[in-house]
This record gives C-alpha cells, structure tokens and sequence, in this order.
C-alpha cells in the first residue's frame, strides 16, 4: 500500500464499519423516508425509486431501513430483498466516502482498464466491492459510464478521469484527497 | 359461458391436433399422448419457462422454443423429437447436473426425485460439466420444513406458490446470475419470515430443496419402547390420497387398507380424526348459533386449517376476533386422547404418545404452539405428513395395496360423513350447515348436501334459510382467495355470517404434505373420493355421532361448557403482537 | 437585448467534455467577454455532444465553422480576443487530420465529412436546454403537424412506408410495432422510451438525451397519439444524471410550452411523460425486463408473447422503443417517407449512429447512412489504427454481437448483412480491436459481461454462461485441452436456441464469431499455449535479448518481485569451460526468471534499448 496517500489520508469516524443506522430510533432518516413514502405510496411500482430515495439518505440499504420501506410501501419483504440484491447500484453494506468506479465496459477494456483496476486494487490493498480500511474509498467496477471516446475511464465521486494509466493512479487518489480533503474533516 | 373458446388446428408430430386460443404447445401435446418432459412447468402455478427442459421445434420458427409458455398457433407444425431438441434437451439437464451435489442416496427425495427422474428419462450417465456452488447451510429453524438451498435448482416454482397461489411471498428470488438464490428475505430463516408453514412449496418443489421436518423413524423408534402407548390419529384428507404413493389411481377410496397399515406398524390404538372433526361442529356450530343470537363478532370464520390461522394472525390481524375459538380437530383430538381416553384407559397420560397423520406440514407448526398444551401435556406430540406415513408403511414392508379392510378403534375411531368431507373446500362449511340447521330449525334437512359450496372455485358463497333467518356464508380456499375476500369486506363492509377458511387450495386434500401429484385434476379426483364416501355412511351429520354424544354425556357436559372451553378451544395473536412481546422478554 | 449577434460560440457540455473540463473553459469563455465588453454581442451556448469527444473540450464557432478541440480556460482569451475580436482564428487548437494538416474548419474534417446527422441533427448544435433553440429548429413542428393534420393511421402508414427499423438491437419495423399496438383495445396504453444503453461502449442514446432531449419528448408525443396512449415513461439508466436532469428539464418546458399536457394544439389529445431512473442491471434493456423493473421488480424477462404491445406495463398495452428510434421520428413525419428511405439501404433506410471506440484515431460518435462500409468508417471517418498497427477486427453490438475479421473490411454495415457475418448491429457500439488484441481475451471478456449481468433465471443462460466462461479462462491460463474449441460452440450453440430472453440468446455471439474468424488464435492458446495478441498473462513470456542488452540494470530496479538477474557474458561461460572465447571481454547482460516473472511489463517499458520482448 502507497503510505504517502496513506498518510495524507484525514481518519474518518462516521464511515465504515457497521452501519450506524440499526434501530436507533428516533432517527431523522426514518422521519424523512416515511415522508419519501408517502409521496410514492400511490404511485404503482414506486419500490425502486423509494430504495433509491432510501439510499441516498442512509447510505446503503440494511435490513431495517428494507423493511421500513417494505412496511410502508405494502411490499413482501422478501421481494424488497429480492429487488435490492438484484441491482448493483443498491447496497446492502456502508461504502466507503467516495466511490470508485473503474469503468470496464468494452471501450475501455480494450483500452486497459484492467490494468488500471489492478493498479487500484493494488494501491488500496482491496477487491472489487471492497472499502479501504481507513474507509475513504470504495471500489466498483462499472459497465460503461458512456464517455467511451475517453477511455479507460476512472470516476472517483463525481469526478471523471479520463484516458487514466496505471501509473497514474497513485497521483489520481493523492490528488483527489487533497482537493476534498476539506469536507472529509468536516463530516 | 357462452363465449366459447377459438379452436385452432396444429399439427404435433405429425398428428393433427385441436386445441384451443390460449392454449399452450405442452398441454396440446400431452392431450394427445406425447409426454413432452418438464421441470418447472406444474399444473397449480402459472407457466414459468426458467428450466427450458421442454423445448421444441417449430417449423420457420427461431431457436428452440419452452412448449409451456408457447401458445399453440394456427397451422403450426411441432417436432417435439428431433435430434436438436434432444440434444438441447440433454444439454440443458446436464448443466442442471453442474452445480447440484447429486447425493442421491442420502436425499429425501431419492426414488421420488423429478430431476433425478429426468435424468434417467433423458438417459443422462454423466454430466459433462461441472460448477461449484456456494455452500449454504440447511435451515432447520421452521418446525414444519427444511430448506436445503444446496439443491435448489432455482425453477422457481415455490415462489409462485407461496407468492402468487398463498399471497405469503415469505419466499423470493435474491441476487442474480450463477448467485441467485432462492430465500426469505435477508437469507434469515424460514421461522424468522411470514412463513405461515402451508407446505404448498414443499409439495411443489420438483427436488430435495424443501421438504417437511421428518419424523417419521422417530415414531417407528417410540412405537418399540414397550413402555409407552403410542396412539394416532389420522385425517380425513389423508385416506383421499394415500393410495397414491402406492401406485394406486387417485381418487380410489383406502381408509379400511390404512386402518390396517396402522395397526400392522405397531401403534397400540388406530384413532380417526374424523371423531374430533364431528366434535368440531358440535363446537363450532354452538359457536356460530351463539354468535348469530348475539350478532358478534360475524362473520364467524372458521379455524380448522393452522396455515389459515398463521395467516390471519400475520396478515390480517383485524379478523382475530372473528376467527372461532375452536381448536383444529387434530388438537381437539390431542385434548382428548390425553384426558378422556387416559382416564377411561386407565393409561397415565405422561406414557401416552400422541401422533397424527396429516395431510398438512402447518399441523407441525400448530402441535408445536405454546398453548396447545390444554390437558397438561403437548396436546399432540408429533404429526406426521402423509407422504410421511407412506415412507413408515414401505418401510416396514407393508404392500399397502393388497391389504384387507380395517377398522379404527372406538369411540375415537367413530365418526360420520360430515366429518368426512372436512377433508375437501366447503365441507366444513357443508358439515356445518348439516348441523346448525337441524339445531336450529328443528327439522330435519331434506336435500343433505350444500352443492353451492363445493367444488374448485377459489371463492364460494351461498345463502342459507336458518327457519327465517337468512345466514350468508363464504368459502375460501388458497391463501391468496381468502386475501381476495377479506379485502373484499374490508372494503365494500359486504355482510357474511360464516365463512369457511382453507390455507390450501381445494382444502386439506391437495395439503403441503398430501402425496405429490401433477395431474391437473388431481383436487377433483381425491374430492370425489371423499364426497364417495359421505355418501356411503351411515351416518352424515356430526351431532348424529353417538360417539361424540357420548363423550358429552361423561365428559364434557355439552358444547361450550367450562371444561369443553378449556380442553376444546384457544386464542390467537397477532404476530406483530407476538413479536414485539418475544422480544421484551428477550431483552 | 443586442440588435447585432457578432458570433455564436458552441461550447459542447456533454459528458465526454463536461469530463475534461468544459464547464471551466465556458467559465473563462463569458469572463474575457466580459472584460473585452462584448457579452451582449456573442452569444455563448453550452450544447451537447458534437460526437468526437475524445478532441474535448470542444469549442465550435460560428458564423465561420471554426472547431477547437482539446480548448483549456486559458484559451479563452486568446479565442475571445483574436478570433472573435480580431477576427483572426487560433490555429494552435484546430485539430489535426490523420496526415498532419491542421484543419481549421468543421466541415473539412474528415472525422465529419462522411457523416448524415439526422439522429444527431441538434445535437452539438443547440443548448439542450432551451426549448426555443429546438423550435428554432423545426422543434415540435412535426408534432403540430400530426395533431392538426393527420389521423394515427396516417402517422403509423407514414412511418411503415419510411422502413424505420428498431435502433435498440433487433431492427424490427417501427411502423409496425405501432401499428400492433395501435390495434388493441385497452382502457389506458402506454408508450415507453428504452433510454437503458447497457451496451458497454456505447453511448449514443445518451448523446441524444443529453444534447436533444426535446426530439425525444416530441416523438414519443406522436407515438402517444398514433397508438392512443397518452402516458408515457423514459426509463434512464441511473449512470446518466446528466441525461435524466436534461430531460427533466425538458419536460418542464414542454409542459410550458404547451407541447406536453392537456389538450395539446387544441386537438383534445393529452399526453404526460414521467422518467423513471434503472438501477444498474444490463438485463433490464430487454423489453420485458424492463416492464419488470418499471412495475418495481427485479429485471427478469417473461416469454414473450404476449408481446409488449398486447400485455405490457402494468398488463397494458405498451409500446417501446429505443432512443435512437424516436429520434428519427420528427424528421421522417416533417420530411417524409422518400426522403427517408433515399437515404441508406433498401432493407435498412436511414442512418445508424455508430460508437466508434477502442483502438482508433478518432474515437467518438459518427452518424452514417446504413450500408456505409467498415473501412470507411475505419479509415476515412475514424482515421485509422494509431500507432500504424494493423487492424484485427470490429466488434459490433457489443455483448450481444460479433466480431468481423479484416476480410469482410467492405461489409455494408446494415441489420442483415451483420448478423449474416455472425455479429449484429445491436445498438451501435463499435469497438475496433489491432494486431494487439486477443480474441479469446475479448470472447472472454463479453462473456465475463453476459455472465455477471444474467438474471439467473433460465438454465442455459445463468449455467451455460457460466461453464462456457470458466472454459475460457483456463484457455486464457493455457489450461485449455482438445476439445474445448468444440464444447465452446455445441453449448454456445444450445444456449442460442434455448436460453430465455435475448440476453441468451445472444451471449454466446462473441465466443461463436471469434472462433468463427479466429480459430486459429483459440487453437494456438489450446495447442501451443500461446497467446498470439501477447495479452493472456499467463502464456506471455518476456525475455531479455542477450545481444542488445547493455547491462544497464534499469529492468532489474524496476521489476517488482526480482524476477531479473544479471548473469555474465556468454564469454565468460565459455572462459570457464576453456574455450576459445577466454580472451574475449566479459560482458554482464540480465536475464529473466519466468518461473517469478509477473508479466506485469514494467522491464520492457523501462528497457532504453529495446532488448525485453514479450512473445
Ligand atoms: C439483453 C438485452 C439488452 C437490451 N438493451 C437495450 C438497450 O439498452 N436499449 C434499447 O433500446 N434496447 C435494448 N434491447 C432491445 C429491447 O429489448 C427492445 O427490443 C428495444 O428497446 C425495442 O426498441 P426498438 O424497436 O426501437 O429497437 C435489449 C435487448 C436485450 C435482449
Ligand atoms: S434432489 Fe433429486 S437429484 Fe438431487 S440429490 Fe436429491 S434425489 Fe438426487
Ligand atoms: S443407483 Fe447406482 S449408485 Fe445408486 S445405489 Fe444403485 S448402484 Fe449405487
Ligand atoms: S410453507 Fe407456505 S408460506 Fe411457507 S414458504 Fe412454503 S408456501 Fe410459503
Ligand atoms: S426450492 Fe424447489 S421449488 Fe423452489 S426454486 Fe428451488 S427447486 Fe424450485
Ligand atoms: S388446508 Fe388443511 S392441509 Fe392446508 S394448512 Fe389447512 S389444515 Fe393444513
Ligand atoms: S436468458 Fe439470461 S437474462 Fe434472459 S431470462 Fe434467461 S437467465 Fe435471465
Ligand atoms: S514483466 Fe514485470 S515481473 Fe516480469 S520480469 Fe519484467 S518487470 Fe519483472
Ligand atoms: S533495461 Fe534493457 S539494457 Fe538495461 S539491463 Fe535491462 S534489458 Fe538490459
Ligand atoms: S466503455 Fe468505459 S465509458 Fe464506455
Ligand atoms: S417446463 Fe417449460 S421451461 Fe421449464
Ligand atoms: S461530449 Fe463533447 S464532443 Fe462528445
């Protein structure tokens, strides 16, 4: 692992490991998702964008927050489950303060997005669907974030890279903690 | 109807075949004779078309189509044997084959197995593939079923059932591709879910992934302990059926070969469910005359199906007051084996075993509730499916289907075609109204049988004159009709007096652990049989039970009394409830 | 408001370039018009996409058809103060053609020069944020059109006689999946756009929705009322927020605008649209699918029939269609049939917008006629091979499609031709693949695609899919045996015809066609245990060539596990057997141990003498 971004990287208390958001009522999340509910509670086949509304607010999906909406919305729990595991963009487990997606759709594979995904793997010591351990980074895999002409392609948060290089990648994490290093000490 | 279906003409194998508009290919050909094979196809669930076992070919059509989910075509020509569609077919059970841990011998299923079957039809040897699969552990929490998620070949047959058929969905598809799995949500346990214990997945899944909690080499083990006095019991439903897993044609009447099987594997008294079945009304019936006397809480629903029971309390808890008091007869049965028949045997009823057979896994469930425990002891100790019993009686080398006419043990063995048709949709209700309207009226009842409450309609209705006073009565049967009703009075306030409750669609006889069956009229077949055998009784209604008059007359005073009410009746709670208290306590 | 508009500056905001960086070069573009006074004189639109992003930021100028690429904020004065003051263009940032010649103007280059823009008509071109820009251009006039002056059977016949097949993939007649669906009676119908673009590598969709969202709204208006629905649903996938807030926006306007509602242009016909976000699963691109997931389920097909058009959202009468499909809609109703049809094939009228990615100069997105050749879509509009490889193949319709070898260069890229050729036009995706590539490597890798986006319910896809990709992964190890090449296509072949939805039904396409054009490399892999592309790690050996070797160490410092060692000069062991190379200097060259080696190629890109091949 690379301790110069290491070292740079802020600690971060409020991401990472469990989930904080289990039974700890009252909790202003929920207040907030029953309001998103009762606005899609009418609407047929609103489950899917509750569960997004949902995880914007908490996160992730666990369980509690699957069957809050799964209540509310009058929907099988086991078919919430059923439709949260189905999607990759719903997750079950906290991520990471910033998400990075290395694009592998074909434009990029062929480009050499593998390497860049090994070279990321490598630099946070993590697979696919891993968060570093300080909890800054999680790392996804994406197909095809349509900027193919740019490829590979690497999004950390909402920012793109473009035409990345495995040798870069270590400059393109340093740099992405630096310039955001101001709102991850707030949080 | 008087819209009569569009015929339409195609051609399969060869032979001209009609079918109808809407029609699929599979069931065209099976009319005529070609056994197109399955897997996920089965008669009591809508069409699925994931196994892709019973393909074709169609002539200028594209691929190989699934015969279940392909509707028949004007002029279409359908090679159901070519060497494409063997090879396809092969190939597919093969990679079934891939990922499934083939431990034949020590399956449940063994020699009952439809992908075993189809492997051996297909003249599978090997498979040519190979795929490694996530261990998942078995889940034994339930008291009524075992999920092995090893063998699950993801058909996706319970899932319809208990989502679409039981409007339950305690089972459901999670993540995708080769993680697939089927579960209840959060991979939890079956006991931890809405699971209401039906059974209906168990009897559907073609393989070894669910099946009942078995007890049957339990019972063959207590049944040898000279100490003890083991007892059964068995339901009606079950001598609808039995004869099935012993090759015999379904609806074939069995009940004196099964009074004889019982008495050859040992058990020290052969007793009929049927008795607490006529006891049942007695109960209920009071129930209902007292409830209509004082107009609440109707409608009065009844309470003999534990799956029903299980579900009202998850689902629709509002109902709670409206669902009898009455204990199912299996358990009125268990309180009084336990407390009549010890002291009249003079057995110390701490040595009595009490075990039934059932045609249902939820009556595992139900034995095992907290307060079925009415006359000191577990009501009943341990029920076993029918499918179960069969096992005992192959076991022990019985040929089921040679053996001579028995009889049950009195006075528990002794009971009426009332009780009888318990076994079928709207025979409570029928068995009900027999009694209830020579109570009430005073006279006796001209035309005995209640056609409008028999027969397969999901939901049935029927007015009844009580001597004046006009009772409406309801019969539902399937979880997801009697949803369907319920919300129909919650919503429109509709007004029933009675209403007749059946987790299992057509009743106890197509029950989760009824023989498997996948002739699509199996339901009527084994209704005939029982309907058969009212009709042959000598005595058709409950309160002509002398037996049952009997036990009133030393035991219980009359229905309703005190000691009737402590031994005969229970109380229910909404899971929610119970939830919320099992976890105070657990904190 | 300015009398006189001196110029229009066309700042592309796509994706592509909003990814490097072109809300920072708009920024400094407005502050040197600012200090230079002339705000009111310039108009500065931020559009989308223009096609070759790969040369972004780009900047278009007009009256004069000046194109900037790769434009920083720091160009902004120079552009403002030299060109747009001076009149007097930047010529350090007009782009290059392949040959070296800077080319100044938009129309000269070659990257545009072939291509018929009439999906992409708006796109580039106006801010996809105003509605009026899209009147401007013609915008809504064909909706008018057809709701004061046409019934829905004239719309539908219109369209059936321009031979407008399905852009998604499988090329079906438009007019008649109208027709279908305008044929049932049904209390309530609904018309669907399939905005879902799960091909990897593909992103013209969303090139439309973000740059002419406007075309999309009016087209699935004119479905609505030829059908008779008068709902509407976009289903985006959830990896394009620009698209879904550019649509968003646009639906308000419209709804402004009187365009989208309530009795529209008086005709007593009301049509709502509502956008609906995916949630990552490629599946959900198939129709039923994707009805599945907009009822809020998991995206698992059903067997079709019933189509669609019979039993659709919510078991309604559903029509869908592909971005691209609607985008063609106005024009053909404003233009007409002929037109439609003398442009493109007879089979395959119109354009096809193609993704051109991977190995190629020009990378971005093109808009030719159907039956354009590959080559001059390789060489002339794309501009070739960089590096001077040589070209190996073209993969189209992504995951669901094939490979075309350099043989069938001349293909008229057309629905029939390709799937003739065992690959497929899919949605447009086209990945040009060089001498470099591997083609086990790339089945395996669109194999890899199907196999993790399977839903898991059909046998043949959620198991076939699976023991055909482990088949080629311990090809790509060189553990791959006789045999396998044949295995690979009888179950590549069942899935085809077995598998459930079209997911199946084509995920064996890209095994099948590379062995098809390149059994050869499978074989070489399989019998030789050999990766001719050099990319299967585990077959590729790199190897120090004695003779250039200077013995300058660098490999052996930059290789990660010390997989390098320096040995003595072939002198030196001849000196220790008594040869007669005793008198000879020693010279020290290094050496590679393969048993360590991780082919990671770090010794080869650090060697200065060209002395580490990989083979
Ligand atoms: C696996 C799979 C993925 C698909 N993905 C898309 C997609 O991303 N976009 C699309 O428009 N059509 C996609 N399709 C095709 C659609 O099912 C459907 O045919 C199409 O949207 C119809 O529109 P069209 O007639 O305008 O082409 C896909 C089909 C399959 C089988
Ligand atoms: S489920 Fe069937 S095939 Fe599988 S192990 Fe059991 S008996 Fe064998
Ligand atoms: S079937 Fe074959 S494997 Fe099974 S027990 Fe018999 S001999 Fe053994
Ligand atoms: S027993 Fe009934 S309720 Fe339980 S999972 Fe099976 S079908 Fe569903
Ligand atoms: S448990 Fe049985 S019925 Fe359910 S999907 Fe698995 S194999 Fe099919
Ligand atoms: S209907 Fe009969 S078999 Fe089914 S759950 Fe109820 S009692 Fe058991
Ligand atoms: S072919 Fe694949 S994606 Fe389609 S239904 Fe079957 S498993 Fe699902
Ligand atoms: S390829 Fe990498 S691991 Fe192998 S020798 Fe060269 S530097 Fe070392
Ligand atoms: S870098 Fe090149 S020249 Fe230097 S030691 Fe290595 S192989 Fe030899
Ligand atoms: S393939 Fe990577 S952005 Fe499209
Ligand atoms: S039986 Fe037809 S697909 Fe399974
Ligand atoms: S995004 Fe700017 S040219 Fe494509």
């Amino acid at each position: 692992m690379a301790s110069d971004v290491q070292a740079k990287r802020p600690k971060l208390e409020s991401v990472g490991g469990e989930c904080k958001c289990h039974g700890k009522l009252p909790d202003d999340r929920f207040t907030k998702l029953h309001d998103v509910i009762e606005e899609y509670k009418d609407k047929p086949g609103s489950l899917i964008p509750v569960l997004h509304e949902a995880q914007k607010l908490f996160g992730c999906l666990p369980e509690d927050v699957q069957q809050f909406v799964a209540k509310g919305l009058g929907v099988p729990e086991s078919e919430v489950y059923g439709v949260a595991t189905f999607y990759s963009l719903f997750s079950l487990k906290p991520k990471g303060k910033w998400t990075i997606s290395v694009c592998l759709g074909t434009a990029c594979y062929v480009k050499g997005a593998a390497d860049c995904l090994e070279a990321l793997k490598k630099e946070l010591g993590i697979d696919i669907g891993g968060t570093s351990e300080d909890g800054l980074f999680t790392l996804e895999g994406v197909r095809c974030v349509g900027a193919c002409a740019l490829a590979p392609v690497v999004v950390i948060g909402d920012t793109v890279y473009a035409k990345v290089k495995p040798e870069d990648i270590k400059k393109i994490l340093a740099e992405h903690v630096e310039a955001h290093s101001a709102e991850a000490h707030v949080s | 109807m008087t819209d009569e279906k569009k015929k339409i003409n195609l051609t399969i194998d060869g032979i001209r075949v009609e079918a109808y508009e809407g029609e699929m290919v599979l069931d065209a050909a099976r009319r005529v004779g070609i056994d197109i094979p399955t897997l996920c196809y089965h008669p009591a669930i809508g069409p699925i078309g994931s196994c892709r076992v019973c393909v074709v070919e169609i002539e200028n059509g594209r691929g190989l189509p699934a015969s279940c989910v392909t509707p028949v075509r004007e002029g279409m020509v359908v090679r159901t044997n070519t060497e494409a569609v063997r090879e396809a077919r092969r190939t597919v059970v093969e990679l079934i084959l891939a990922s499934h841990p083939q431990d034949c011998l020590e399956c449940e299923r063994n020699g009952r197995c439809e992908l075993q079957d189809l492997a051996m039809r297909l003249g599978i040897r090997e498979s040519r593939f190979h795929r490694e699969k996530e261990h998942k552990e078995c889940d034994t929490s339930s008291p009524a079923l075992v999920r092995d998620a090893d063998k699950c070949i993801l058909c996706g047959r319970c899932v319809s059932m208990c989502s679409e058929v039981q409007n339950v969905a305690a089972l459901g598809f999670a993540y995708r591709g080769t993680d697939a799995l089927v579960t209840p949500m959060f991979e939890r346990g079956l006991a931890d879910s809405k699971c209401v214990s039906c059974g209906q997945c168990a009897k559907i899944c073609p393989v070894g992934a669910i099946h009942e909690k078995e007890e049957w080499q339990k019972v063959a083990d207590l049944i040898c302990d000279p100490d003890l006095h083991v007892v059964v019991q068995v339901a009606p439903a079950v001598r609808a059926a039995i004869g099935e897993e012993f090759n015999m044609p379904a609806g074939m009447p069995v009940t004196g070969k099964l009074a004889t099987a019982l008495r050859m594997l040992g058990f020290d008294a052969v007793f009929d469910t049927q008795f607490a079945a006529d006891l049942t009304i007695m109960e209920e019936g009071t129930e209902l005359i007292e409830r209509l006397k004082m107009k609440g809480p109707l409608p009065l629903i009844t309470s003999c199906s534990p799956g029903w029971i299980r579900y009202a309390e998850t689902f629709h808890p509002e109902f709670i007051p409206n669902l009898s008091s009455c204990k199912s007869p299996q358990q009125m049965m268990g309180a009084v084996i336990k407390t009549y028949y010890a002291k009249r045997a003079g057995i110390d009823p701490d040595k009595i075993v009490s075990v039934s057979v059932m045609p249902c896994t939820a009556k595992k469930f139900e034995c095992a509730r907290p307060e079925m425990n009415a006359s000191g002891q577990r009501d009943v100790d341990i029920v076993l499916t029918t499918r179960e019993l069969a096992c005992m009686i192959r076991q022990a080398g019985i040929r089921f289907q040679d053996l001579p006419h028995g009889e049950f043990d009195a006075p528990l063995g002794i009971s009426t075609g009332a009780a009888t048709i318990f076994g079928v949709t709207g025979g409570v209700m029928e068995a009900a109204l027999r009694t209830v309207y020579e109570i009430v009226t005073k006279k006796p009842l001209g035309k005995i049988e209640f056609s409008e409450v028999r027969g397969m309609n999901g939901i049935k209705e029927a007015s009844v004159d009580l001597g004046g006073t006009e009772v409406r009565v309801a019969v539902a049967h399937g979880l997801s009709n009697a949803s369907k009703l319920l919300r129909h009075i919650n919503e429109t306030g509709e007004r029933y007096d009675f209403i007749e409750v059946m987790a299992c669609p057509g009743g106890c006889i197509m029950g989760g652990g009824q023989p498997r069956s996948q002739d699509p009229d199996i339901a009527e077949k084994r209704a005939a049989a029982l309907y058969a055998e009212d009709r042959g009784m000598e005595m058709r209604k409950s309160h002509e039970n002398i037996a049952v008059a009997c036990l009133y007359e030393e035991f219980l005073k009359k229905p309703g009394s005190d000691i009737a009410h402590k031994l005969l009746h229970t109380t229910y709670e909404s899971a929610d409830e119970a939830a919320r208290v099992s976890r105070k306590e657990a904190m | 408001m300015s009398p006189f508009i001196r110029a229009h500056i066309l700042v592309c905001s796509g994706a592509g370039c909003v990814s490097s960086g072109c809300h920072e070069v708009y920024d400094s573009l407005m502050h040197a018009l600012e200090n230079e006074g002339i705000l009111s004189e310039v108009k500065v639109i931020k559009t989308g996409c223009i096609g070759s992003c790969d040369l972004g930021p780009t900047v278009l100028i007009y009256p004069d058809g000046t194109f900037y690429q790769k434009v920083k904020p720091e160009d902004a004065k120079e552009i403002v103060e030299e060109h747009i003051v001076k009149g007097r263009p930047v010529a350090r940032l007009f782009p290059r053609q392949a040959e070296g010649e800077p080319c100044k103007n938009v129309s000269s280059l070659n990257f545009f020069k072939k291509q018929v823009k009439v999906v992409l008509r708006n796109c580039g071109v106006i801010d996809p944020e105003n509605i009026y820009e899209y009147v401007a251009r013609d915008g809504y006039e064909a909706l008018a059109r057809v709701l004061t002056d046409m019934t829905p059977k004239d719309v539908i016949d219109t369209i059936k006689q321009a031979g407008l097949r399905g852009r998604g993939g499988a090329g079906f007649p438009t007019g008649l999946k109208w027709e279908f669906a305008q044929r049932v009676s049904s209390d309530e119908k609904y018309v669907v756009c399939n905005a879902d673009e799960g091909d990897p590598g593909a992103f013209m969709d969303r090139s439309v929705l973000e740059g002419d969202p406007h075309s999309i709204v009016e087209a699935m208006t004119i479905a609505g009322y030829a059908i008779g629905a008068s709902q509407g649903y976009i289903y985006v996938r959830a990896e394009y927020p620009l698209a879904v807030s550019r649509l968003t926006h646009a639906i308000e306007e419209a709804h402004k605008f009187g365009v989208l509602g309530e009795n529209l242009f008086g005709s007593g016909f009301s049509f709502d649209l509502d956008i609906r976000v995916g949630a990552g699963a490629f599946v959900c691109g198939e129709e039923t699918a994707l009805l599945a997931s907009m009822e809020g389920k998991r995206g698992m097909p059903r067997p079709r029939p019933p189509f669609p058009a019979n039993e659709g959202l919510f078991r309604k009468p559903t029509l869908i269609n592909n971005v691209e499909t609607y985008a063609n809609i106005a024009p053909i109703i404003l233009k007409g049939a002929d037109w439609f049809k003398s442009i493109g094939t007879e089979k395959s009228p119109g354009t096809k917008v193609f993704a051109l990615a991977g190995k190629i100069n020009n990378t971005g997105l093109v808009e030719v006629p159907m039956g354009t050749t590959l080559r001059e879509i390789v060489y002339e509009i794309g501009g070739g091979i960089p590096g001077g490889k040589a070209f190996k193949a073209a993969q189209t319709g992504g995951p669901s499609g094939g490979c075309i070898p350099e043989s069938l260069l001349d293909i008229s890229m057309e629905y029939d031709t390709l799937t003739k050729a065992g690959a497929m036009m899919g949605s447009g995706g086209l990945i040009i693949m060089d001498e470099d590539t591997c083609m086990v490597d790339i089945a395996k890798f669109f194999l890899q695609f199907t196999q993790d986006e399977s839903c898991g319910k059909c046998v043949p896809c959620r198991e076939g899919t699976k023991v055909m990709l482990d088949i080629l992964t311990r090809i790509t190890e060189g553990k791959g045996q006789p045999g396998d090449i044949e295995t690979l296509e009888s179950l590549g072949n069942t899935i085809k015809n077995t598998a459930l939805c079209g997911l199946g039904q084509t995920a064996p396409n890209p095994v099948l066609s590379s062995i098809r054009y390149f059994r050869d490399e499978y074989e070489a892999h399989i019998d030789e245990k050999r990766c001719p592309g050099g990319v299967c790690k585990d077959l590729v050996r790199y190897e120090i060539d004695a003779e250039k070797c200077r013995g300058c160490s660098l490999c052996a410092k930059a290789c990660p596990v010390q997989a390098i060692y320096p040995v003595a000069g072939e002198a030196a062991l001849a000196d220790a057997s008594g040869g007669e190379g005793a008198h000879k200097p020693k010279r020290r060259t290094y050496e590679i141990d393969n048993s360590k080696c991780q082919k990671c190629g770090e010794c080869m890109s650090v060697c200065r003498f060209d002395a580490v091949s990989r083979r």
